[in-house]
């Protein structure tokens, strides 16, 4: 078996030890998960200087702490003494300083040693040259956009802007769905555990060609129990969120995708299952008002089916929800389903978000019931037989050109782009770093 | 009758109930289930422990009757891939609780503790929880108000879960 990516990634097929073999994914986290620039948090989470939340990046501990000085520090929870965690809790406050349970060091809020018992016993001592002295290390660069905190462990030398490219603009769009133009994270998150390869899921997000074979169990039993309603009845809001799962390949294929360089990509450019959701009424009103005519126009007309941060994210603009992936090992996966107050929008929004995430994406939900299963199963039959290639040949004729464009909402340009980026985040040698990290 | 054993009959009532209740779901007669509730009941599982708002705080679920139908009907499709091998459900209860049972306001109320086990493809999942049940008597004999259902584990990452709790 190999794990280098040349050999593994063709442009118009991956090999299956992508999603089965241990070692590929140990080359993920070591390589992958570092060189990308991982969703971390929202500072919504965050809002005063010591707050902070836990959490995994690439299979290590962090900590993403709001500083003293306003900044966002995302730092190895993981005490410069001794290795143990200097906070346990997925969310809380610190006090003054943070300080580490086991031995007591303190440190301050950009992670800097601030002291420790008994001092005088390092006086002498080659302490103030060690690792150890510098405290709490860096996950790597931090970047917030919107209150989006991403991090990056290693540089390929270009910036964040660089990067993220396009993604920014529509951060932007689906930020001023708030008049005021920000988002807060709101109601709690909903966390499903699957026995799959992450890569399967997000693939998913980009998979518009399922609901009609996947979703057909959710979608007819809605439209069986709603019925046909008499002429002018609005459906409640939660069958105008399902019904749409039940469209047929011609509205997907008409939906549209953007594909960007780094695996990142729109689907969903000029319609959307979400497009006909929201009722304005003075909400509209207050976006015209901060924005202006043209760019409520703007704003509002942008509502993706999945706006794709690779390699572990995902936004949709209305509802305003936002997926993350956290990878646990090559057949284990986390998925977070988060809802967003728009800041100054009315609360009917949250909830319909909130209304979304229970109905799409809860463990228990009609919608995700059967995307899961399948994803459990194909890590199961993936690896039988001779046949060692998923193929990702729909639309795939010639050399595609280098740069962002459009493509169908059908075309699984969408998803071969994700592998390009995948091939070049694996790579041996990586422009800027030291190469592959042991 | 004496009051006490007014209130004796009551409380086995009320047991049976909540009994019940779990055995329909066990034995997967949904119809039977769902006609339990009342026409304004809601069946909800919060996504977190203590949740005070079931619309404004993430829940698994929070369904009322349209939804619990389009549920049912789910499960009876024949496009319901996940039960091409048909999963099974099992409640283990904890005698009830009364927690509540005032007359004058029409409000029972009830809190059963229990361990839910779903067999689904060779796969067992068990979560321990508690159940609140808050009743509302009419001519039919008890109906559900709301069925709160309080896992142990409601605020982990959970398992794909097929059936209703």
């Amino acid at each position: 078996m190999t794990t280098s990516p040349d050999l593994l990634v063709r442009a118009d097929q991956i090999h299956r030890d992508l999603y089965l073999s241990p070692d590929v994914f140990a080359l993920e986290q070591q390589r992958l998960f570092r060189r990308a620039w991982l969703f971390v948090g929202h500072d919504s989470q965050i809002p005063a200087a010591g707050d902070y939340i836990s959490c995994v990046l690439a299979g290590q501990p962090v900590l993403m702490l709001r500083r003293d000085d306003a900044g966002v520090s995302v730092l190895h929870n993981r005490c410069a003494h001794k290795g143990a965690p200097v906070v346990s809790a997925a969310s809380g406050k610190i006090a003054r300083v943070l300080r580490c349970p086991y031995h007591g060091w303190t440190y301050g809020t950009d992670g800097a040693l601030v002291g420790m018992p008994l001092k005088d016993g390092y006086e002498g001592t080659a302490f103030n040259h060690s690792e150890a002295a510098r405290g709490l290390a860096p996950w790597g660069e931090v970047a917030v956009h919107r209150g989006f905190v991403f991090a990056r462990a290693e540089s390929d030398g270009r910036t964040f802007e660089q990067s993220m490219g396009e993604l920014l603009e529509a951060l932007d769009l689906i930020a001023d769905r708030s008049p005021v133009g920000r988002l807060q994270i709101a109601g709690g998150v909903l966390r499903t555990e699957f026995r799959a390869n992450w890569k399967v899921y997000l693939e998913n997000i980009n998979d518009s060609v399922h609901p009609v074979t996947t979703h057909a169990s959710a979608t007819l039993s809605a439209r069986s129990v709603w019925g046909s309603p008499s002429e002018g009845t609005v459906p409640p809001l939660a069958m105008r969120q399902l019904l749409p799962f039940g469209s047929g390949y011609s509205f997907f294929e008409q939906m549209g995708g953007r594909i960007l360089p780094g695996g990142h990509s729109v689907l969903g450019t000029r319609q959307s299952l979400h497009s006909s959701y929201t009722s304005l009424g003075d909400y509209g009103q207050a976006l015209r008002e901060a924005h202006g005519e043209a760019r409520a126009e703007k704003v509002l007309d942008f509502s993706p089916q999945n706006v794709v941060f690779y390699p572990a994210m995902a936004l949709k603009g209305a509802p305003q929800v936002m997926r993350v992936l956290r990878p646990l090992a090559h057949d284990r996966t986390v998925v977070e389903a988060w809802a967003f107050q728009p800041v100054g929008a009315p609360d009917s929004l949250l909830e319909s978000a909130l209304l979304y995430n229970r109905q799409v994406f809860s463990p228990l939900s009609l919608i995700a019931h059967d995307d899961l299963h399948l994803f459990e199963r194909i890590q199961r039959s993936l690896g039988s037989g001779p046949n060692n290639w998923v193929s990702l040949h729909r639309e795939a004729r010639g050399a595609p050109p280098p740069g962002p464009r459009d493509v169908g909402g059908v075309d699984e340009a969408l998803l071969r782009n994700q592998y390009v980026a995948w091939a070049s985040l694996m790579a041996e040698h990586f422009p800027g770093s030291r190469g592959a990290q042991q | 009758m004496t009051v006490a054993s007014d209130a004796f009959e009551l409380e086995r009532a009320l047991h049976a109930f909540v009994v019940r209740e779990a055995r329909l779901l066990d034995d997967m007669q949904l119809d039977e289930w769902e006609a339990l509730f009342a026409d304004d009941g809601h069946y909800w599982l919060p996504a977190s422990v203590g949740a005070s708002d079931p619309l404004r705080e993430a829940a698994h679920l929070y369904d009322d009757r349209l939804l619990r139908q389009v549920h049912i009907e789910r499960l009876r499709s024949a496009h319901a891939h996940s039960q091409q091998s048909p999963g099974r459900s099992h409640h283990l209860l904890q005698s009830p609780e009364v927690l509540e049972a005032n007359e004058a306001d029409n409000c029972y109320r009830l809190r059963t503790s229990f361990v839910y086990t779903e067999l689904r493809g060779g796969r067992t999942v068990s979560l321990p929880g508690v159940a609140h049940h808050r009743l509302r008597r009419s001519s039919a004999g008890f109906l559900i108000v709301l069925k709160r259902v309080d896992l142990l584990h409601a605020a982990e990452p959970l398992p794909a879960i097929e059936f209703y709790i």
